[in-house]
């Protein structure tokens, strides 16, 4: 689905727990994920530090849009 | 005998679903499983010592550490052979198989052998290290799937010599051997030239390889003023599944609502996913779809408007042509509707 929407001329952030997958597939903008059950949380953190938490990786994704690249590229927040 | 070791997933270990797919490596003597398919077909050319066991959430999540464990286990059985799955269309499993067998291959120089469907992510990670048997797309198909294992696997301990992917039944690794023809080139040609004009079957000589690269779209140039959606593949819906998308092999996808809502909750919205343990998404689908932060974003500034409906599907066992499908799709919508830039979320 990503490369389909790239391919649309759409720019397409992925943001999955198995950059493997991801790079396989052929998605050009990755940022990689917590965990699989919970790609955008963390159960163990508090309500606070758990939506803290998904910003910082939403805005990895947001500069990831905003970057022009060539080739795939995985955009690391950790 | 040969001393086999054999790896595969928490559920075909016995240990459990997707609850248990956290589990960490563990490694139980003998056969576990469909590692008794695999003692049968063996018979008495080898013995199945010890079976390793890991969860695939785990795997994927820790491959480093997972990976280390796994080989210090392979290493106290000093094999001679290594089987992995087979994983049939199980991704995160197929994943997990690919990197162990290239792996043990590397490190203690024994055959290794595993079995995939084609379209599991795993066999592009190893096809060209590793002989991946090629299987159909669920378990139904496990004895096939491991006689064709053990065959392959018995050839390689004995150094015989391993014949085509179509003799063998394994997935082409891009390796080219030399061989006398019987007849030369140019016949060879015309011949196939006349059977495609007649529109016969002929199979070519030289499969051109599959590049389905697309090139990165531009880069967004003022996200504050952009509209921007969400897409997921984690399976998110609003309660209730009302459109019933499937908890694997999705027949489509759904296209819903977000206006008016500041946050997604475990009372408006679930996973239709059967992938993963639901758990955590149920209890706060942000975790997956994150809507919460996505309008804290909006409001300020940082993003100019996020798009009024998401899509979702089940990504879970779904074939890459329905993927594509619902990808094109979507990405007509989205083009309809104005949208500047996609966040899509996987599981």
């Amino acid at each position: 689905m990503v490369k389909e929407l790239e391919r649309a001329g759409l720019p397409t952030v992925h943001i999955c727990t198995i950059v493997p997958i991801s790079k396989t597939v052929g998605a050009n903008r990755i940022v990689p994920a917590v965990a699989i059950p919970h790609p955008l949380g963390n159960p163990e953190l508090s309500k606070e530090d758990e939506k803290a938490l998904r910003r910082k990786i939403l805005e990895k994704a947001l500069e990831a849009l905003q970057t022009d690249i060539d080739t795939q590229t995985v955009f690391e927040w950790q | 005998m040969l001393k086999v070791v054999h790896y595969i997933n928490q559920f075909f270990g016995q240990i459990g679903g997707e609850d248990k797919a956290d589990t960490p490596p563990l490694v139980k003597e003998g056969p576990v499983g469909p590692g008794l398919a695999l003692q049968q077909a063996l018979g008495d050319q080898g013995k199945v010592v010890a079976t390793i066991i890991c969860g695939d959430s785990y795997f994927n999540e820790h491959v480093d550490e997972a990976l280390a464990e796994i080989l210090r286990m392979v290493e106290q059985y000093q094999p001679d052979l290594f089987v992995a799955g087979p994983a049939f269309f199980a991704g995160r499993y197929g994943i997990a198989c690919a990197t162990v067998c290239k792996a043990v291959q590397e490190k203690f120089g024994i055959p290794v052998v595993t079995g995939m469907y084609p379209e599991n992510p795993g066999v592009d990670l190893c096809k060209k290290d590793v002989y991946v048997i090629k299987t159909g797309d669920s378990a139904a198909q496990m004895k096939d799937a491991i006689t064709k294992m053990v065959k392959l696997a018995l050839k390689m301990v004995n150094k015989e010599e391993i014949g085509t992917p179509e003799e063998e039944g394994y997935i082409p690794r891009g390796i080219r051997k030399n061989y006398f023809a019987q007849e030369r080139a140019s016949k060879r040609a015309v011949d196939m030239l006349v059977k495609k004009l007649k529109g016969e079957p002929y199979s070519t000589e030289l499969p051109m390889p599959e590049f389905d690269r697309v090139p990165p779209a531009p880069a967004v140039k003022d996200l504050s003023k952009a509209l921007v959606a969400l897409v997921t593949s984690g399976g998110i819906v609003p309660k209730g599944n009302p459109d019933h998308i499937e908890s694997s092999s999705a027949s489509k996808f759904g296209k819903y609502d977000l206006e008016g809502i500041v946050a997604l909750s475990s009372e408006t919205h679930q996973t239709a996913h059967g992938g993963y343990d639901p758990v955590y998404a149920n209890e706060n689908p942000n975790r997956v779809l994150p809507v919460d932060v996505m309008r804290e974003l909006e409001k300020e500034g940082k993003i100019g408007k996020l798009h009024r409906y998401y899509y979702a599907t089940v990504g879970n066992g779904t074939p890459v042509a329905k993927a594509q499908q619902y990808g094109q799709a979507i990405a007509k919508e989205l083009k309809d509707a104005g949208v500047q830039a996609v966040i899509l979320t996987s599981t």
